[in-house]
């Protein structure tokens, strides 16, 4: 491995302060002094707000500082010198606790020099922890605020009250800024230092503003309406307020003017100042436009969702994207996407002309913009865009020449990124091919639901155009649907076979299921199958018929090799393999499918065996046609035999209803001796339990395991003819419990994993007694959905959904947001091509990535089995 | 502390742990083509350095067991 680049520049540390009224005005280039911005000829004042001196945004114009143009001049400071000091609203806290914690009279810290050593020490052996000195500074306040008479000059203290937004009362009498900065002034500089503050970098007095810093035009640029009338920045409006009343207080005091006014003059400038700062603090009517909208002013700028951190830094918006709702289109590859005329007719992707495409391009361009395949833009070898109108691209078709750029349409085949949030995994963007269709939605295979784990419910997705051939080349290879089959997560396939697909070769291959020729064709149209096997059997006429195993073999690739227990194995104790009565063992020879039924654990989605090998061995390529061609199957199958539910499916025999009904008075009966065995105290506890917890776990044992039998007994009515239950058993949705509850019994509602106990004292409902520990009165429902609930078991079924419903809502965003800091955490480690982990600088993180080095989608999964099995089919011979 | 009457290194819990020789480390350092310092971190108060008396600047060398590879090297050096 090559040398790793040296790291540029480590930062060692950052350091917060306050400007000093001296540092405002070394950094400003000009003092500001008229409130206008530009003069009659549209030429910027000098010493006003838009001085060519704080940089410049006009092109053609140079800085007065720097002499840069626009777009290179950072810009620069100014400065407003305020003609009274006026309160930093973000300061207030900090002003609060340091008046308090101060002499009025001579502005010691009201500490006796003891605990002024003692504070000191520990905030110096904090900040050598690496502690924050919040709370040893708290602890400095709150002892401060407690003396009563000041140390140093023995004069009494008396109570400083704030009043919102910028008043500070003492004993009835308002203090002027002026007033707590010269008390802030006279702060000795030991003294600073036990209020957690660096004297050199912020003493408290630059909390009280006497000279205000004046942000550079850059930041508040001005605009140019269509009809030539400049249109300036919200800041920019309240700096010009600022000067305003600046002057005038200025102008007034000079005169000698009464002092009322003057007080009121004063205010008004605290009033301007504090909304330039932020607009919207409470207890201060925000400063408003003509037209009423509220100013944006500092704060604003930086909070919230739309504000500088979240809105623009963290997070950007993107140009050559859609969005629209995703519906399904199984007759789709995994690889593609249906994307909507409408969006393929705006979106572009940009073609060099070369001598090679120049007639390709030209025909696109002379098509225009508003017929499909065409051109959207051209860019002329000088960089200038021009759009393709229908008056234009005649001309434009004749003009273009190589090293020109062509921005043509969105095609079929091209490459572009598709991505649902939240993106929690890689497997949340991935490449497609595009595939126009018409009408408004985005089409995908439902085989790629999961990855995404998108459904069609409404969700949206987003889809991202690719600009250069390097993208395209990159997520072709690395990002296309077919490479990420399998998952890296645990190394098995995260795409495949979902609901209909399962139930549908389910169907398919578990019987003999007698197709005849036009059926089989029919069923393989879409499959490039040109040759059937020989048929299984013939009709009384002559006629030849297949079976469905036969059918499903035909998309499996040949040689294949594989045996497993399907989803639908009974888990005997010793498993008879080969001889497995109830078609529940697959076994695939030569890309043959010899017995056994395709199910969940064949070609479902995170658990699909044949899947898993045959892009383990085959390629991916293979496998993505292995899915393709296994959802056409499914679905064609699942069309032929139709698969429907209805509520007459949770019909069972009332001979049945009556054993779950005596079940289930049984199981009542016997909480109720529990009950009386608890209550007669001769229940024995369960160790490390107490009585109240044992007879919970008993009773709840009891009525889980009635509800358990009532299942079977449904279940032994209902058999694999029912549709539920194919899909159950199969694997392609819902589950036996499901199945259960809506046509024998529901069971015990809980909350938090116990019964139900919360409501009234004692008991749930005013239904029942106090302290009735019965099966019904806590929760338990004896009805199945199908025969209905009673009010009671209605209300505790509805206590039970809530209690889900909150749980998943909780869990997402805890969930999401442990995700969110352990990926920052990790996000900058790469595996190197040596198999190292190491992060920026090159320091090893794991000598071999996962201490074995193995990629779980290329292994299977850990296990010696592959090497196995080539033994097996090569030599015959069994190895372990 | 008290004197333990047992070794830390015989927790079954607690992978071996040895001071490497100069010559190997050079050829750890240079099959990762890395300076010492880009090695992961152990401090010399660490219990088990303590135990084998392992001293600032040297690298142990930890080989610990595991279900997929049979045994991982890994390295680190030891800091004050």
């Amino acid at each position: 491995m090559k040398e790793l680049p040296s790291i540029p520049k480590r930062i060692g540390a950052i350091k917060f302060g306050l400007l000093s009224p001296r540092e405002v005005r070394k950094m400003s280039v000009t003092s500001i002094v008229t409130a206008d911005t530009y003069d009659d000829d549209g030429y910027p004042i000098d010493m006003g707000l838009m001085d060519l001196r704080l940089g410049v945004i006009d092109p053609g114009l140079k800085c007065k500082t720097c002499g840069s143009r626009a777009g290179e001049c950072p810009g620069h400071f100014g400065h407003i010198e305020l003609v009274a000091p006026v309160i930093h609203v973000g300061f207030n806290k900090t002003i609060r606790k340091a008046l308090r914690s101060i002499c009025h009279n001579c502005s010691r810290l009201l500490l006796t020099a003891d605990q002024k050593r003692n504070f000191l020490a520990q905030l110096q052996s904090s900040k050598d922890m690496g502690h924050l000195p919040d709370d040893i500074v708290n602890e400095v306040f709150k002892e401060a605020r407690k003396t009563k008479i000041c140390p140093y000059c023995s004069s009494e203290q008396k109570e400083v009250k704030f009043e919102k937004p910028t008043d500070y009362v003492e004993d009835g009498h308002k203090l002027t800024p002026t007033e707590i900065r010269d008390r802030f002034e006279n702060i000795p500089d030991e003294d600073v230092k036990v209020l957690g503050m660096d004297p050199t970098s912020a003493r408290p007095e630059w909390t009280i503003l006497t000279v205000l810093p004046v942000p550079p035009v850059t930041v508040r640029p001005s605009i140019t309406l269509e009809s030539g009338q400049r249109s300036e920045d919200d800041l920019t409006h309240k700096l010009v307020d600022i000067i305003r009343i600046n002057q005038r207080f200025q102008e007034n005091r000079d005169a000698g003017a009464p002092q009322l006014i003057i007080e009121d003059l004063w205010e008004l400038l605290q009033y301007h100042v504090t909304t330039f700062f932020d607009n919207e603090v409470s207890g201060v009517p925000p400063a408003r436009h003509r037209s009423g909208r509220p100013l944006k002013t500092l704060t604003q700028r930086l909070k919230g969702k739309e504000g500088r951190f979240r809105g623009s830094l963290s997070g950007k918006r993107v140009n050559f994207s859609a969005r629209t709702v995703v519906s399904p289109e199984p007759n789709l590859s995994i690889n593609e996407v249906g994307v909507p005329f409408e969006i393929a007719h705006q979106m572009t992707i940009p073609e060099r002309v070369t001598t090679r495409n120049i007639d390709l391009l030209r025909m696109y361009v002379l098509r225009g913009s508003e017929v499909h395949p065409g051109a959207n833009y051209v860019i002329r070898e000088d960089g200038r865009r021009i759009r393709v109108s229908e008056i234009n691209k005649e001309e434009l078709a004749e003009k273009i020449q190589t090293g020109w750029v062509v921005e043509r349409q969105l095609m079929d085949g091209d490459i572009v990124l598709f991505n649902r949030q939240p993106s929690l995994h890689k497997m949340s963007i991935m490449a497609h091919k595009v595939k126009v269709l018409p009408y408004k939605t985005f089409r995908l295979n439902p085989a790629v639901c999961p990855p995404y784990n998108a459904d069609f419910d409404g969700d949206e997705m987003n889809m991202h155009v690719l600009q250069t051939e390097e993208s395209r080349a990159e997520a072709s290879i690395l990002m296309q649907v077919q490479e990420n089959i399998l998952s890296p997560r645990f190394g098995g396939p995260i795409i495949g076979g979902i609901h209909d697909h399962i139930s549908g070769l389910f169907l398919l291959t578990r019987n003999e299921n007698s197709i005849t020729k036009t059926a089989a064709l029919e069923l393989l149209r879409k499959s490039d199958i040109r040759v059937l096997p020989e048929p299984s059997s013939y009709t009384a006429d002559g006629e030849p018929l297949w079976n469905g195993k036969q059918i499903f073999s035909q998309i499996m690739p040949k040689g294949l090799y594989l045996e497993f227990p399907a989803q639908v194995c009974f888990k005997c104790d010793t498993c008879k393999k080969r001889n497995c009565e109830y078609e529940a063992y697959v076994v695939i020879e030569n890309g043959e499918m010899i017995q056994g039924t395709i199910d969940e654990q064949a070609i479902g989605a995170f658990k699909g065996k044949i899947l898993d090998k045959v892009v383990k061995e085959y390629g991916t390529e293979a496998g993505a046609k292995f899915v393709d061609d296994f959802t056409r199957l499914a679905i064609r199958g699942i069309m032929k035999t139709g698969l429907s539910f209805g509520i007459s499916d949770e019909d069972i025999p009332t001979t049945a209803k009556m054993q779950i009904a005596n079940l289930l008075n049984e199981a009542e009966e016997n909480v109720q001796r529990l009950i009386q065995a608890y209550e007669a105290k001769e229940l024995e506890a369960l160790p490390g339990r107490t009585m109240d917890e044992t007879i919970e776990m008993k009773i709840m044992q009891e009525l889980g395991k009635a509800r358990d039998q009532t299942g079977n007994i449904a279940g032994r009515q209902l058999g694999l003819e029912n549709s539920a239950v194919i899909m159950a058993k199969s694997g392609a949705r819902g589950s036996m419990l499901n199945l259960t509850q809506m046509a024998a019994c529901v069971g015990q509602q809980a909350v938090r994993g116990e019964r139900i106990r919360r409501g009234y004292n004692g008991r749930t409902l005013p239904h029942f007694d106090k302290g009735d520990l019965g099966a019904d009165a806590r929760g338990f429902v004896k009805a199945s959905y199908k025969s209905g609930l009673n009010p009671t078991e209605y209300f505790f079924h509805a206590i039970g959904g809530r209690e889900g419903l909150v749980d998943t809502a909780v869990r997402t965003s805890q969930s999401g947001y442990l995700q969110r800091r352990l990926v920052n955490a990790l996000q900058d480690l790469e595996v190197q091509y040596d198999g190292s982990v190491r992060e920026t600088r090159g320091v090893i993180v794991q000598f071999k990535y996962g201490e074995d080095g193995i990629d779980s989608t290329k292994s299977d999964y850990s296990k010696p089995e592959a090497v196995h099995r080539i033994v097996r089919t090569v030599t015959g011979r069994e190895v372990n | 502390m008290p004197e333990r009457k047992y070794s830390l290194l015989d927790h079954e819990l607690i992978p071996k742990h040895e001071i490497m020789s100069e010559e190997e480390l050079k050829l750890v350092l240079k099959h990762y083509n890395i300076g010492k310092e880009q090695l992961p971190k152990i401090k010399v108060e660490d219990p088990v350095m303590k135990e084998i008396g392992a001293q600032a600047g040297e690298v142990v060398k930890i080989t610990r067991k595991s279900q997929t590879a049979g045994e991982a090297f890994y390295y680190r050096l030891v800091i004050a």
